[in-house]
């Protein structure tokens, strides 16, 4: 599909200031940093908790321990693609047991990845609490999922698409909205 | 990371896979290895789809392997063992498998004495057919799952030598490896008494030696296969020590490899026949690693193939 800018909601600057707002709010609400863990959910939403963890270190200097999720397997619409979707690797070298673990994605949309997300990680064990941190949050819930940290609140509509690129996946740091051309 | 697409229904052989998609399988086994070592050993991905493993031929290992593959995808998985089936009573291979696809089944992994037979059930089952070893033709995840073992310690599948030495002419692993190899552009050896290895192989891109130590010179890696007795394998050299004699694997000839160079062997092994005891136990020996690996190559298989419904080829 075929698409347009229709605006440019973050530049890098930008995006700093609220990856740094996010972790000091999640150090805030987890006070027993020795149980906090990270989880980013493949792909985007790794990279964004590998900057939370990096600005921990700088802000207090602990190392919280940071997982990759890959959600593919625990997804509900493997039945409808036409080919299978590419199955990352997951890496928790964790145990979950008793944990404070705080979800990351870089956009929270349907709230179905979260979902997958969910059910991955209770086969991993039974973490003390799951929190969830999205950098975008740009509405149109399916299911009732509510970030508790948000970087931003982006109402959109449903056919845009919000774009958060990564110096890491895309060489430069911004948040944007795309729409079909045509429109 | 590539973003690739599997268009394969069925898995007949390494023949008819791209580079693409051998990559595409090594890399989702990869993801899937990461499930074995899991408490609780189980995705969802396939849930509510059948998997049948229809095997007309002993296995245990290729057999259980597919199931603990399709039962941690969650699919169903249903055994169907020739020997205590209407074959017995005179049904043909076509009427048990649309009998068996009668009950819907998503996927069909099939072992089978008869060259082809997998090919032969594309022609007319709805399901996706798995082969899981078809007569001395191809057993295809066997050398996918030696690919990956091979990638995971090599850490890449390219610019190899790769020396397969033994019974060639009998083994469906040899000539899977020997296909996915040359697609691959890497350097191939066949090593293994003349009886046993035809020249006419060197038409495949290998080159065949009758002298281990040539074979094996400067070798990423050595894969024996079994003397398979059972298939009248002995016909075709005098004795058993003679065979050992000439081409079993010990240290002085596999110091001939190259330096980080590792052994392979589909199993089950013979020891002290065509692998000295001492050389299986080693730290150069990845045999165990392939039987790990290849429950993480099954699973990418069943994924990948979805196990959706579709028309027969006719």
């Amino acid at each position: 599909m075929d698409e347009k800018i229709k605006a440019k909601i973050m530049d890098d600057k930008k995006m700093k200031r609220t990856l740094q707002r996010l972790a000091i709010e999640i150090l805030e609400r987890n006070r027993e940093a020795d149980k906090l863990a990270l989880i980013g959910i493949q792909t985007r939403g790794v990279h964004v908790a590998r900057r939370i963890q990096a600005l921990i270190r700088e802000l207090e200097g602990v190392e919280i321990p940071m997982g990759i999720l890959d959600i593919t397997m625990f997804r509900d619409d493997l039945h409808k693609h036409e080919h299978q979707p590419a199955v990352k690797k997951t890496q928790i070298d964790f145990a979950v047991e008793d944990r404070d673990i705080v979800l990351i994605d870089d956009v929270v949309f349907t709230g179905r990845t979260i979902r997958a997300a969910m059910d991955s990680i209770f086969e991993l064990g039974r973490p003390a609490t799951l929190q969830l941190a999205a950098f975008i949050d740009r509405g149109h819930r399916e299911l009732p999922i509510c970030p508790d940290f948000r970087g931003k609140y982006l109402p959109t509509a449903r056919r845009e698409r919000v774009k958060v690129m990564l110096q890491e996946t895309d060489g430069k740091d911004q948040v944007l909205i795309m729409e079909p051309k045509g429109f | 990371m590539k973003d690739r697409t599997f268009r394969q229904d069925h898995l007949l052989g390494i023949e008819h896979l791209s580079v693409d998609d051998i990559e595409t399988i090594l890399e989702t086994a990869e993801a899937f290895i990461e499930v074995s070592s899991r408490d609780v050993k189980k995705v969802p991905a396939l849930k509510g789809k059948t998997v049948v493993n229809l095997f007309f031929e002993n296995s245990t290992r290729t057999r259980s392997s597919f199931e603990i593959a399709a039962k941690r995808l969650s699919a169903d998985l249903i055994n169907f063992n020739s020997s205590v089936s209407s074959l017995k009573k005179g049904e043909t291979l076509k009427d048990t498998v649309l009998t068996l696809e009668a009950m819907n089944p998503h996927i069909i992994v099939i072992r089978h004495s008869a060259s082809g037979a997998p090919h032969y059930l594309t022609t007319f089952a709805r399901s996706s057919i798995v082969n899981a070893g078809d007569g001395f033709h191809e057993h295809p995840t066997q050398a996918l799952l030696d690919a990956l073992t091979i990638r995971q310690r090599l850490k890449t599948l390219r610019g190899l030598k790769v020396a397969i030495v033994g019974d060639i002419l009998h083994s469906r692993v040899a000539l899977s490896n020997i296909l996915l190899h040359q697609k691959l552009g890497n350097e191939i050896a066949l090593v293994g008494p003349p009886s046993l290895v035809p020249v006419e192989f060197e038409k495949l891109g290998a080159t065949v030696y009758y002298d281990i130590r040539r074979g094996v010179k400067n070798a990423d890696v050595v894969m024996m296969l079994r003397v398979q007795a059972e298939r009248g394998a002995r016909n075709y050299f005098p004795s058993i020590r003679e065979y050992r004699n000439l081409f079993a694997i010990d240290r002085p000839i596999f110091a001939l490899a190259a330096r980080r160079a590792i052994l392979m062997h589909p199993g089950p092994i013979n020891r002290d026949v065509e692998i000295e005891t001492s050389m299986a136990d080693s730290d150069q020996s990845v045999i165990l690693q392939q039987v790990t690996n290849g429950i993480a190559v099954r699973m990418a298989v069943l994924y990948l193939l979805k196990g959706e419904i579709h028309e027969a080829l006719n």
